[in-house]
């Protein structure tokens, strides 16, 4: 390896043969002066819990107020100056933003998918651009999906649970290992049988009523990835329905929503799903057909 | 969705008995397409009985027949049968808060107070019980400060205060309108603690003394003075810590009370007036109220209207013991209700360490064994750092390792956890024994060792089980 200092050397060798000055040298101590690197770093904005975080200089009533905020996860009570947000608030607002982006067009890690001992499968979506433009193709599952679901899952299983993307890789990544095996042995405790659980890549919630046809479950579930907000990228849904088929209405699907770690516990969550289903499976009905 | 159940609060004290009615209001706060959070959303008291003096054999034995009729009367005047409760207390406060009575109380009221309706006493519930019916949680909620209850009654002033609706503790003190008790114009009682008392201070009275008002209101000033002592404005005497009921304990000094409310018999005097004869009820009530109205340490304190007074206790026996589990729980059918079973409580540090976590559920299990035979428990955790799905499976191992001896006797494995995480750790037990063990696990509940806990039959589609924790300790 060349050192700095030797590689600074060649240069300056190199351009006083070819009879130029560095201009590097020059601006250097100039530079020096202006920007002295200081030790140190920002902490990490989003790691700071905005229920706890209280900016208002010389507030009135800080303990009322602040009390109030434990009630929902809102960016109130942050200050100001002159009238304008802070800078932290600001920070943390575009990092919030920064992160739903992410979780909206990176695609889950296949390792993740792997690590949950699924088998992928992907929608008629050929790429992430086509999934957010086209969300009538986010339904249907191509060619090679079907002849694979058809290959490697058990059929007419009681129960079909499969995952999809959706809007939020995040949450698949941060709630699918604690909410699967959860409903799975919340199905084993009320004696239920499950059939074989998949990943759909590039997943519409409409593609669960194709799966149902495919499957021939009774109740088919899946838990997709909720658009994210300010508040969280990581919020799951579950949607269920009983003998779901494709064009049917939307009122028929029952919905479990905000899972995450500060939403409803995944692992509760999980086993809260699979009373769900047992109440479907009983009433042999889902969506507003069902009082649960 | 809403589901309304009724609860009976009956208060069995040294000096009264009474009874109401009250009917709680149950709902899914949460839009249906998340979680159920199923909560108590409204308490009203729909019917109040007569107060009756507390029919006694003798100072301090209850004459459980005669109170018998009391509440069957009651029950017929507000048109009530056992069968409509779901839930209540009945509390035995005061004087006659001793064992015996309480054996009598519970054998006699079985088979009219409802299937889910339980004996229960001590003097820090008491006090609990009173300042919630008074309203001073309410109130320090409502107008974020420290409010202290002084339910001044019969036999004893039970105080509690509370910080923003929350408990910060509890007092009670041998100091009560019935501690002197007056027949035909004279004295024919007096407590020896407030016979010292006023001997203490040169004030010599006997049984058998023409009843003198001024001479009684004097030491009824000097149990004022102890109350202001009781909630630190004025400095203790010697005489103070003999006044604390059963060698208790003053309150914490911190938070500062920065308001008051009095509710008990005394109070309604303090409220409402004085009746034309100071000794109508035969005792010194009145002039106490006068004597706290009067006194110049309590008068510097901020004092509110009480929203019960002489009935506070009983309103908060009737509506404010129950308390429903969190909405996600797993039982087997047909187990519940259960009653008076014990609390067995593993700490925060014994969760941490599995195998501390067993060695204490074993060791604190031996404890319950009576005759060779285990009583049945309830097995009580805070569930906090076993959140994930692999974490519950750990701690349903540890549970079901530590408490092998549940699962091999009679009774069903009872497990009570603080974080919400009833459900899944539920599951997690019924497949670890095999679906062949029955089983209750619920959540969002807090107890400790000591306390006793009542689990009613399942309400709101089986979501949720009305819980009573409740604390048996009673007068020696």
């Amino acid at each position: 390896m060349v050192s700095e200092k030797e590689l600074k050397d060649i240069i300056a060798q190199v351009l006083s043969e070819m009879n130029v000055a560095a201009p590097a040298e020059k601006a250097a101590p100039a530079a020096a002066c202006a920007c002295e690197v200081e030790d140190g770093f920002i902490e990490d904005v989003a790691i700071i819990d905005i229920k706890k975080q209280y900016l208002v200089e010389n507030p009135v009533a800080r303990d009322a107020f602040y009390e109030l905020k434990q009630y929902a996860p809102c960016r109130l009570g942050i200050g100001k100056a002159g009238a304008r947000y802070k800078t932290l608030p600001v920070l943390e607002f575009r990092a919030a933003h920064a992160a739903a982006q992410d979780a909206v067009f990176k695609d889950v890690d296949p390792e993740v998918v792997e690590g949950l001992g699924l088998f992928s499968v992907q929608t008629q979506c050929d790429c992430k651009d086509t999934y957010l433009t086209r969300p009538d193709l986010g339904r249907v599952l191509s060619d090679e999906a079907v002849a694979e679901i058809k290959s490697k899952c058990k059929m007419n299983p009681t129960v079909q649970i499969y995952v999809s993307d959706g809007l939020s890789s995040a949450s698949i990544a941060a709630n699918v290992k604690d909410v699967l095996p959860a409903i799975l042995q919340g199905l084993k405790s009320y004696g239920i049988d499950a059939g074989t659980p998949f990943f759909v890549k590039y997943g519409r919630v409409g593609a669960m009523d194709q799966i149902s046809e495919i499957t021939g479950a009774d109740v088919t579930c899946v838990l997709i990835g909720e658009r994210p907000g300010l508040i969280t990228a990581e919020s799951m849904s579950a949607y269920l329905a009983y003998k779901a088929t494709v064009g049917m209405p939307e009122a028929r699907r029952t919905v479990v929503s905000n899972i995450h770690k500060d939403g409803t516990i995944p692992a509760e969550a999980g086993a809260h799903i699979a009373d769900v289903i047992k109440k479907i499976l009983d009433a042999k009905a889902s969506g507003t057909d069902l009082k649960l | 969705m809403q589901e309304i159940i009724f609860s009976v609060g009956i208060d069995i004290g040294t000096s009264t008995t009474q009874l109401i009615f009250s009917r709680l209001t149950i709902e899914n706060e949460a839009t249906s397409y998340v979680v159920p959070r199923i909560n108590i959303v409204k308490k009203e008291v729909i019917y109040r009985s007569d107060i009756y003096f507390t029919p006694l054999l003798s100072a301090t034995e209850i004459d459980m027949e005669k109170v018998k009729q009391i509440i069957k009367k009651e029950y017929e005047k507000a048109n009530m049968k056992p069968e409509d409760l779901t839930t209540g207390a009945v509390i035995i406060t005061g004087e006659t808060a001793r064992k015996q009575n309480a054996s009598i109380v519970l054998e006699a009221l079985s088979e009219m107070a409802g299937d889910f309706v339980v004996a229960t006493a001590g003097p820090d519930l008491e006090s609990v019980l009173s300042a919630k019916g008074a309203g001073a949680d309410a109130i320090s909620k409502e107008d974020r400060t420290v409010v202290a209850n002084l339910d001044v009654g019969g036999g004893t002033t039970n105080i509690a205060f509370f910080k923003v609706g929350e408990l910060k503790g509890t007092s009670c003190l041998d100091i009560g309108g019935r501690l002197i008790k007056i027949t035909n114009g004279k004295i024919s009682y007096i407590f020896r603690g407030t016979k010292e008392l006023a001997e203490t201070n040169g004030i010599y009275i006997n049984v058998g003394d023409d009843a003198d008002e001024k001479k009684l209101y004097k030491i009824c000033e000097l149990m004022a003075d102890q109350l202001a002592m009781a909630i630190h404005l004025k400095e203790p005497d010697a005489m103070h810590a003999k006044l604390y009921t059963n060698a208790g304990k003053p309150l914490p000094k911190e938070p500062k009370i920065q308001a008051i409310t009095y509710s008990g018999g005394v109070a309604s005097c303090y409220y409402e007036g004085e009746p034309a004869n100071v000794f109508q009820y035969g005792d010194i009530g009145v002039l106490l109220a006068r004597a706290i109205k009067n006194n110049p340490s309590l008068q510097k304190m901020k004092t509110l209207q009480a929203v019960e007074t002489i009935r506070a206790t009983v309103v908060g026996a009737g509506s404010h013991t129950t308390s429903v589990s969190g909405s996600t729980i797993a039982y087997s059918d047909g187990r519940l209700p259960v009653k008076n079973i014990p609390v067995l409580k593993l700490s925060d540090d014994d969760e941490k360490n599995p195998e501390q976590f067993v060695a204490t559920l074993k060791r604190k299990l031996s404890l319950y064994r009576s005759e060779g035979s285990l009583e049945q428990i309830a097995i009580v955790f805070p569930g906090y750092h076993h959140q994930s799905f692999m974490e519950v499976q750990e701690l349903a191992k540890m549970v079901a390792e530590g408490a092998r001896e549940i699962i091999d006797g009679p009774f069903p494995l009872i497990v009570v956890v603080e974080n919400d995480i009833a459900k899944v750790l539920g599951n997690a037990l019924n497949v670890l024994l095999e679906r062949k063990k029955p089983f209750v696990c619920i959540d969002s509940i807090y107890a400790n060792d000591g306390d006793y806990i009542d689990i009613g039959v399942p309400v709101a589609g089986g979501r949720v089980v009305p819980v009573v924790i409740k604390t048996l300790i009673f007068n020696s």
